[in-house]
Parts: C-alpha cells; sequence; structure tokens
C-alpha cells in the first residue's frame, strides 16, 4: 500500500490535546460515575494517538505502537471493574451520583 | 494532484469526527446522547490510526473500544437508569472553575506542541502490515509486561464477575454492601434509615 502523504505531526498532537482537555472537563464537571468514565476513556485514548505518532514521525520503531495494545488493554480491564462498581453502588444507594456517594465522609 | 487533495479530505473529515463528537460528549446534557458520540469519537480515532499506518490498532480500536468498552458503557447508562425515566440527565457541576482549568491546559499544550522544534524523520511511504512486527516484539521484548498484563486480565476478570455477581439466594430489593459487612443495629441502623429515606426522595 502507498501512502500518498504525511501530514505533520503537530496535527495528531493538537488532536491528542483536545481529546484530553475535553476528557479532564469531564472528569472535573460531570457528576454522573459513568459519564467520568467516558472522560477517562477519552484522555486514554489521546495519549494512544500521541504514542503511535511519535512512534511513527521520532522513532519509526513499533515500540509506541505495542505501548498503545497495552494500554487498550489495561483500559478494557478498568472499564470492566469500574462498570462493575458503578453498578454495585447503584444497587446499594439507587443512585449513580458521585456527590451523594459519600457514606465514608465524615 | 487529485488524489493528494481528496486524501487530505478523508483526513480532516476523520480529525472533525473526532473531535466535534468529542465535544458532544462532553457538554451533551443527555447521556445516551454522549454514549452514542462516544461511538463517532473512537471510530474516528480508528481511522486516524489508519492514516498513522497502524493498521493492528485500528483492528483493535474498532474491537475492543467501539465493540467492548462502548457495549459496557451503554449497559451501565441502562442499568443504572429508570428506562421508563425519558430525562436520562446528565448534569454539570462547577462548569464555571473546570471550564478555564481545561482551557488553559489546552492552549499551554498547544503552545508547546507549536513552539516545540520536533525532531520528526523523514516518513516512509511505503507501508507494509504492522501485525507481524506487533508480535515479534511482544514475545521477544515485551515479554514481560505481556505476561503481566494477561494477570492484570485475569484479575480484572475475576474482580468484575464476584463485585457484579447476583445477590446468593436473596432478592434484588435487600441492599447489600460487597465491601464488608453489612450494616445492621445500633448506629448503623441510622445510617441505613437515612439512605432509605433518601432513596424513597429520589423516588
Amino acid at each position: 500500500m502507498t501512502l500518498l502523504q504525511a501530514f505533520p505531526l503537530h496535527h495528531y498532537l493538537i488532536i491528542g490535546a483536545i481529546l484530553f482537555s475535553l476528557g479532564l472537563y469531564i472528569v472535573l464537571t460531570r457528576k454522573n460515575a459513568v459519564a467520568i468514565l467516558m472522560g477517562v476513556e477519552l484522555i486514554l485514548n489521546s495519549t494512544n494517538i500521541n504514542f503511535v505518532a511519535f512512534s511513527r514521525y521520532t522513532t519509526q520503531a513499533i515500540s509506541g505502537q505495542v505501548f498503545a495494545v497495552f494500554v487498550i488493554i489495561l483500559a478494557a480491564a478498568e472499564a470492566a471493574v469500574a462498570l462493575a462498581i458503578i453498578l454495585n453502588i447503584y444497587q446499594n444507594l439507587k443512585t449513580v451520583d458521585v456527590d451523594e456517594v459519600k457514606e465514608l465522609k465524615h | 494532484m487529485l488524489s493528494d487533495v481528496i486524501y487530505s479530505i478523508i483526513f480532516y473529515v476523520f480529525v472533525l469526527m473526532v473531535v466535534g463528537s468529542a465535544i458532544i460528549v462532553a457538554f451533551s446534557r443527555y447521556i445516551m446522547h454522549s454514549a452514542f458520540a462516544l461511538l463517532l469519537t473512537f471510530s474516528g480515532v480508528a481511522g486516524l490510526y489508519v492514516f498513522l499506518a497502524a493498521d493492528f490498532l485500528a483492528a483493535l480500536q474498532v474491537l475492543i473500544y467501539v465493540g467492548g468498552i462502548l457495549v459496557l458503557i451503554l449497559f451501565a447508562v441502562m442499568l443504572t437508569h429508570k428506562i421508563s425515566n425519558v430525562q436520562l440527565s446528565n448534569p454539570v457541576t462547577k462548569p464555571w472553575i473546570a471550564g478555564p482549568i481545561a482551557l488553559v491546559i489546552l492552549l499551554g499544550l498547544i503552545w508547546i506542541i507549536i513552539k516545540t522544534p520536533w525532531q520528526v524523520k523523514a516518513v516512509p511511504t511505503e507501508s507494509v502490515g504492522t501485525t507481524v512486527e506487533i508480535g515479534k516484539a511482544i514475545m521477544g521484548t515485551y515479554l514481560l509486561p505481556f505476561e503481566a498484563v494477561s494477570v492484570v486480565l485475569l484479575v480484572a476478570l475475576i474482580g468484575a464477575a464476584y463485585l457484579a455477581r447476583p445477590v446468593p439466594g436473596g432478592t434484588t430489593s435487600s441492599p447489600r454492601c460487597p465491601f464488608g459487612q453489612p450494616r445492621q443495629g445500633g448506629e448503623a441502623g441510622g445510617q441505613q434509615s437515612r439512605r432509605d429515606v433518601r432513596s424513597e426522595k429520589k423516588d
């Protein structure tokens, strides 16, 4: 396969930066625990874009892509455990609002 | 060249798809809209991987993110809200503090990215499949992280199955506490009743 042209590196880095700030905004503002998880997924995606872009444009080694594979695997594990915990919180407290879940707070 | 123009157009369509749907995820008032916009974001990121000549990662992104994590998130959204409740809202707290923080970080990052003289090498125009190389790297250089990650996956599998298992022999109406003994009597009874009052108020 022949790639016609390569786009500059900073295009990808800026996309990653935008995704990271949107994810940060979601994590900081949302009250629904599932929505916060969506923000975390956005942040992980932005890191993955940066990993792959740097591995293609600076070293041309495969290591960046291997690291992105590990990030995807850990994101899957994190999502499964986090959603199990959220479902448990919902079962116990009938809410997923993180401001309402303050049973350990005095 | 015409094909170059078409290539650029496709690239910027993917960029627009990622950024636009991520904005919908961040600012939509309904959590179902956020979840479905996340589908477009993940698919667009898979497209960007194709432009970065990472074919294996693009396939992995579609399989795991779109096919796995997103379905999990949709399940969680539907299970944690009453389906009959149409509103399915997604409340926001203190956007006037978080907004400027995120904006400052975004502008700082963009400034750094543009100002830094990146040591970019010439990108090869020929693209071969990366699957073979990734497989060799995982089974060679990165064998120990690979084994560690497989143990982590196993632990996560067992942990998620333990946390999400149904109450043995009980009904779903009785709340149970998986992180310790269920609270009974004494001061804990007060906690229990307060919690019941709150859940009734929610209903």
